[in-house]
């Protein structure tokens, strides 16, 4: 492998500050002094010049829409590599315009370190706040402040150190501290690649050996297992999951827990393109991996380290910068998106804004676009995460509304506050799409039949459980739990039986239209009973055998009533006295007497999932045309 | 992990979202460098079963070079190719300079197959380093219903947060190998030992260093012969990337023009 410095790793910076303040000019003069600007383009950038009329400008050389030539701004983010004998950078140029901010987030938020330009003539202004503290919030701890324009100030030393101390007071407030401040006039050159004979008082470094003196990115600190699951693909009978490690390691043989949900399992082996054996895997790296027994997982979920859960809550306090036109209020519906989860959530409520000029926190009503404020976030699902302060990169998501990222998020902690009370609007249509769109998943019923002990109730509570953890709307109704009310006054003859069933088969339905996904555990051992309840659940309706020999039912015996049965105590006892007609074509079987029920209810739950969950990649992989 | 492994893992991670969110990803193969690492890439993300078709944009017009080595791999890696001839010159904007034409019956050959096949997502090789509007692309990018590309208006998109909430009928451009640079390109290609077209290695002191149609694209002044000695060259050259590539230069805006509109 490749072990020459280059290859050790790109240096990215941003370049922050207010616009005109010369950001773009300071890249094109760094390109040109270090010889890295392209063959012809010094030329064709005075062919330009000459064209307009107008001086030399440097900063055409990253401008290059045309709208930003003409208007001499920087519209969009773009970078640029240029090495020293150091290391390679890549400069990252974020417009310094207020209505570009999210712009200026999407380059700065993929840099190490930050140069904040100051106009030198006008001082420390809005947006130099503005964006140091974006900087802070990105999480950018490196800084350089670059008070550019010297020539305009005649290099004066007093000048520079009036704007410094300015700027160094504001950025200690926020928690900041520049590496260091340097006096440069990117135009003419002064202190970027050579220093200055108009400014013989700087006996500090110029920009360039600034950014050498920055020390190389610290190695991530080893912390617990988190593989969020990004999708399953199915290859064969396995099912692989793929992600990417965000933090610590995952070795072939290590426990896992899979969060939300508690379950647990052990890496069976990670996945390579061409077989070759891989035993270990560390963050960073895009894994794929098996598990050793079929447990209920989908994207969003987090495989963490049994010995270091991450935490887990409903409504969750976050640090917000929003970059959306439309202000952010109390109520507002959006998708909160961290790891691979997308999680619906309500702003439950505005805390307060914080002023970045002054870090004052402020009572308000909403949020405007390009503000600062912390609130409170409420997830239908509980929100698996680490605090920011904890862990940077599995503790910040973005907001999605209409489309569209929306502001990132800090995640400060979990925050159980009492419930808003809810106000619910009148809404005159209320269908089955709404419903699922609500609920994430469409309503069905899914009939389990089987012989007593076969394990129906412990399949429906187990696949109930995990559901529910998920977020759905689940409930199991119980043949023996209907016989205490609903269905008290049938007994157990051929027509009470069947009037048992087409009773749970009419509540069952009118569950699962109202979007809900209902687990029926009766015995049912009659095709015709059976028929019937499909006829009256509609479409709704998935029959699922849970299977077991007779003679396993009867050792296991859960009730004492084959005992009875056997006795002669109970009649009409399916299996015993009374027949079980097999279903012919179910929609899903499980053998209980082979699968463990870890297995058995994952299988449940994984066939609830594809029948009435949102469709996932895994299936359309399986289905296409396969190339390479 | 060192910088290879680091864009190699997070490529990879960006196709797997592709496949994650949209129902018909194509991915462009041009046959060039770029577009070959991508391949790559694409077959150590899906384990070898790569889940949607390569698409090749053919003008008619690639060197024979070309044509072989599509030919050649085509069988040899069992592809599924979309490889449909790009509609005439004579269809394309006539106000473009006459370079510019060539390369615009890529665009229309896009649109054509996005109509035709229903693509939402289109996965482009296009590299940041490689062009200065390219540089300010996003990864995930998504396009107006005419295919178009609007700067102006252009989502934010950070902390590997990508762009997957798009409204339904407009299609995606992904980007996976944006964050490349040239240079890392070649290295990897020597490290995973990836074939390329021949024209990209010295011949008669002339190599390609960016390929596209005959007649609008130039070999440069080259002694480059291998890998090793191409890397050594890129150390050391100020030449950009594209400079045989005439369309780029007929005028200021001429490439910003040609992406506006759709083209990769």
């Amino acid at each position: 492998m490749d072990q020459s410095p280059k290859s050790a790793g790109i240096y990215p910076v941003v370049i922050l500050g207010h616009v005109d303040h010369g950001k773009s000019t300071l890249i094109g003069r760094l390109l040109h002094d270090t010889g890295r600007l392209p063959d012809g383009k010094l030329a064709e950038l005075e062919a330009a010049a000459k064209r307009r009329g107008a001086a030399l400008e440097w900063a055409h050389v990253t401008d290059a829409l045309q709208l930003e030539r003409d208007q001499g701004i920087t519209v969009d983010t773009t970078r640029i590599w240029f090495p020293t004998a150091r290391r390679t950078y890549q400069i990252i140029d974020a417009p310094g315009h207020a209505e570009f901010l999210r712009n200026a987030v999407t380059g700065a938020a993929a840099a190490q370190a930050a140069i904040l330009m100051v106009d030198i003539s006008r001082g420390v202004e809005a947006q130099t706040r503005r964006h140091a503290y974006l900087a802070h919030l990105l999480g950018i701890r490196r800084l350089i402040v670059a008070v550019n324009k010297m020539d305009l100030v005649d290099y004066s030393s007093s000048r520079f150190s009036l704007v410094t101390s300015e700027l160094d007071s504001y950025l200690t407030e926020i928690g900041l501290e520049a590496d260091v401040m340097v006096p440069i006039s990117a135009r003419h050159g002064d202190g970027v690649a050579a220093g200055s004979a108009d400014m013989a008082w700087w006996t500090g470094p110029t920009l360039l050996q600034a950014l050498d003196a920055l020390p190389a990115p610290a190695a991530p600190r080893e912390r617990p297992l988190r593989l969020p699951v990004q999708d399953i693909y199915r290859r064969d009978d396995s099912r692989i999951l793929v992600g990417r490690i965000e933090a610590g390691r995952v070795r072939v043989g290590d426990n896992v827990d899979i969060a939300p949900g508690g379950q647990q399992a052990r890496v069976a082996s990670l996945e390579t393109w061409n077989g070759a054996v891989q035993l270990a895997a560390a963050a960073g790296e895009s894994v794929a991996l098996t598990l050793d027994k079929p447990v209920f997982v989908e994207r969003g979920h987090v495989l963490v380290a049994p010995a270091a859960p991450a935490a887990q809550s409903h409504a969750v306090a976050v640090r917000l910068f929003w970059l959306d036109r439309t202000p952010l209020k109390p109520g507002d519906r959006l998708t909160f998106k961290h790891l691979t989860a997308s999680y619906p959530v309500t702003v439950e409520r505005i805390r307060h804004l914080v002023d970045v000029e002054t870090l004052a926190e402020q009572d308000a009503t909403e949020v405007p676009q390009n503000a600062v404020a912390d609130l409170v976030l409420r997830s239908t699902r509980p929100v698996v995460f680490d605090r920011h302060d904890e862990d940077p990169a599995t503790g910040r998501g973005v907001l999605v509304r209409d489309y569209r990222v929306a502001g990132g998020c800090l995640l400060l902690d979990g925050a159980d506050t009492v419930k808003a009370q809810n106000i619910t609007a009148v809404s005159t249509s209320v269908g089955p799409a709404e419903r699922a769109a609500a609920n994430g998943h469409l309503g069905g019923v899914i009939w389990l039949t089987g012989l007593s002990g076969a394990g129906k109730s412990t399949l429906a509570m187990g696949a109930q459980s995990l559901l529910f953890s998920r977020g759905w709307q689940v409930t199991v109704l119980d043949g023996d739990n209907l016989r205490h009310g609903l269905n008290r006054d049938l007994g157990f003859s051929a027509e009470e039986r069947a009037e048992n069933i087409r009773r749970t088969a009419e509540v069952a339905r009118l569950m699962a239209e109202s979007g809900m996904i209902v687990i029926t555990s009766l015995i049912s051992p009659a095709r015709a009973d059976r028929a019937a309840a499909r006829q009256v659940a509609g479409g709704h309706f998935r029959e699922v055998h849970v299977r077991a020999d007779l003679s396993v039912c009867e050792a296991r015996d859960p009730k004492g009533l084959y005992a009875k049965a056997r006795a002669g105590e109970i009649r009409n006892f399916t299996g015993i006295s009374a027949p079980y007609e097999e279903p012919e074509r179910p929609d899903l079987a499980i053998d209980t007497g082979r699968d463990s029920v870890t297995a058995a209810i994952a299988k449940l739950v994984d066939h609830i999932d594809r029948q009435f969950g949102r469709s996932t990649a895994s299936l359309r992989l399986s289905d296409r045309r396969v190339a390479g | 992990m060192d910088h290879l492994d680091r864009l190699e893992h997070e490529s990879i991670y960006i196709l797997r979202e592709t496949v994650h969110r949209f129902e018909k990803p194509a991915m462009l193969w041009s046959l060039g460098k770029d577009s070959n690492v991508m391949f790559w890439l694409a077959r150590k993300a899906f384990l070898g079963n790569i889940p949607f078709p390569l698409m090749h944009l053919d003008t008619g017009l690639e060197f024979p070079e070309v044509y072989a080595f599509r030919d050649r791999y085509r069988a040899e890696w069992d592809l599924n190719l979309i490889a449909d001839d790009c509609p005439p010159i004579e269809e394309v904007d006539q106000d473009l300079p006459p370079d510019s034409r060539v390369a615009a019956r890529k665009t229309l050959g896009l649109k054509q197959a996005l109509a035709r096949y229903e693509f939402d997502a289109i996965i482009a090789g296009i590299r940041r380093d490689e062009q200065a509007t390219r540089a300010k692309e996003r990864v995930f990018s998504p396009r107006a219903d005419d295919g178009s590309w609007d700067v102006r208006e252009q989502p934010p998109e950070f902390w590997n947060h990508y762009n997957l909430d798009t409204p339904p009928g407009i299609h995606v451009r992904v980007h996976p190998l944006l964050q490349w640079t040239e240079v890392d390109i070649w290295r990897y290609i020597q490290r995973e030992n990836i074939p390329i077209v021949p024209l990209y290695f010295a011949k008669d002191g002339k190599r390609f260093r960016s390929l596209g149609e005959i007649g609008i694209t130039k070999p440069i002044d080259s002694e480059a012969a291998d890998i090793a000695a191409i890397i050594a060259e890129l150390e050391t050259t100020s030449a950009p990337e594209r400079a045989g590539r005439t369309m780029d230069h007929e005028a200021e805006n001429a490439f910003e023009r040609l992406r506006s509109s759709g083209y990769m």
